[in-house]
């Protein structure tokens, strides 16, 4: 029986960005349906009444939602190229720094963005990405997931290429290499892994899109 | 399986979803309260980014995060039944449920408890809806998690007995029995386990810190109008 995996998605979005990266890293064929967020479609709302959020993806018609959830199921669907560690405590870590990315990380350099590099706003992100970049050092690897790309490198997608474009097209420095040496390295180990960049969005996408913010 | 060791404070539902569920796997274990306004140099140590509990400390490691924590104990005491189901469809739609619980349930209930007046009023409906939706999640069922206990019922478990010390301390009303006839009727089964029963903190002493908690917030935002 074949699978028919669907994925409903907003090109630029980095949440949506992460199921992409995923499937594309364990090979698994998908019908990619970009969705217009000021109008969303029928099926978008009937498969996440919920939310009525992106990205959501479908598998032989049943629908999974919210971007972690939706890597841990494609973890678990195809088992080639694991995202996740086996061992119960290195899991339990790669879920601690996924929740720390979404609750706190993007969060505090959203708000830095979004006031256009506010001092105290870029002190607080400073302090946030300071954790990720002790743990880079701590790890002494590639990537979050070790030698390999894993959930944690997947969710932190927004450091690795958002950042960079907010930079761009607001003028303004958030990530300065002498501050964050190790997160500028993995960013640019990261963006140039084949599948990463398959499921990346352009830069000048971003970039665009952050032109109107 | 080595020590096990619990950094929690007396009150928090967060801590009590770890305490349900070492008791139900039958897991030996030794709690440490914290004081949350004297926190100790071990919780800091053991959880230097965020500095919260609850921390489970296995083997002198530490695993923070309550969702992180219950699914950790689920995959290592994995002899015992499972919290979480096999399926993977199925345990996606268990971790899409735990983080609107936490997400959106706790957040609106919370804001409702925690203002007055017209800002009372105005957090009364998103609560109201969003329990509208856990309502429907438990028509046939006996538990959230289906025929019998699980994840999920962890998860929901503070609704329980937390929502009813909310609404009294924040004096509002929001499980109407004619509207949430579902989630009564599994909150009755939910506090006759046994191991649920013996597990909640003191009400009194519950009133008393939630009335205390909703002043500060109160005193604290009229400050900084």
């Amino acid at each position: 029986m074949s699978d028919i995996v669907k994925l409903y998605a907003f090109r630029g979005s980095p949440y949506s960005c992460r199921p992409e990266i995923a499937l594309k890293l364990k090979g698994v064929k998908y019908e990619f349906i970009q969705e217009d967020l000021k109008n969303k479609s029928a099926d978008l709302i009937k498969y996440n009444p919920v939310n009525k959020k992106v990205p959501v993806l479908v598998h032989n018609g049943n629908p999974i939602s919210e971007s972690v959830v939706i890597l841990e199921y494609i973890d678990e669907v195809w088992k080639g190229v694991p995202i996740l560690p086996q061992d119960a405590y290195e899991k339990a870590q790669a879920r601690f720094w996924a929740r720390f990315v979404d609750d706190k990380c993007i969060p505090a350099v959203f708000k830095a963005m979004v006031s256009r590099g506010e001092e105290q706003a870029v002190a607080e992100a400073h302090v946030q990405m300071q954790f990720l970049e002790n743990e880079l050092k701590a790890k002494g690897k590639k990537f979050f997931g070790g030698d390999n790309v894993g959930l944690v490198d997947i969710c932190a997608s927004y450091m690795a290429l958002w950042v960079g474009a907010a930079e761009e097209a607001l003028g303004i420095k958030l990530m300065p290499k002498d501050k964050f040496p190790k997160l500028i390295e993995w960013s640019d180990n990261y963006i140039n892994c084949p599948a990463v960049k398959d499921g990346l969005p352009p830069r000048e996408t971003v970039v665009g899109i952050y032109k109107t913010l | 399986m080595g020590e096990v060791k619990l950094f929690r404070t007396w009150s928090s539902p967060y801590a009590l979803r770890i305490v349900w569920a070492l008791k139900l796997k039958g897991i030996v274990y030794e709690t440490i309260y914290e004081d949350l306004a004297n926190k100790s140099s071990l919780l800091l140590e053991y959880n230097p980014v965020h500095k919260k509990v609850p921390v489970l400390l296995h083997n002198r490691t530490p695993i923070c995060e309550s969702l992180v924590i219950l699914e950790y104990i689920d995959e290592t005491w994995n002899t015992t039944a499972r919290f979480l189901p096999e399926d993977p469809l199925a345990r996606a739609t268990a971790r899409f449920w735990a983080k609107f619980n936490d997400d959106r349930v706790v957040t609106s209930i919370f804001r409702a408890y925690v203002t007055q007046g017209a800002e009372q009023e105005e957090a009364i409906g998103p609560a109201l809806e969003n329990l509208d939706i856990v309502e429907k999640q438990l028509i046939g069922k006996n538990f959230f998690s289906g025929e019998s206990f699980g994840f999920l019922d962890l998860v929901f478990g503070w609704i329980a007995k937390y929502l009813g010390i909310l609404e009294e301390t924040g004096g509002i009303k929001l499980l109407d029995e004619d509207r949430f006839p579902h989630i009564l009727a599994w909150k009755d089964k939910f506090c006759d386990i046994p191991v649920i029963k013996e597990s909640w903190p003191d009400r009194e002493k519950l009133i008393t810190k939630f009335q205390l908690m909703r002043e500060h917030f109160i005193s604290t935002a009229a400050g900084s109008s």
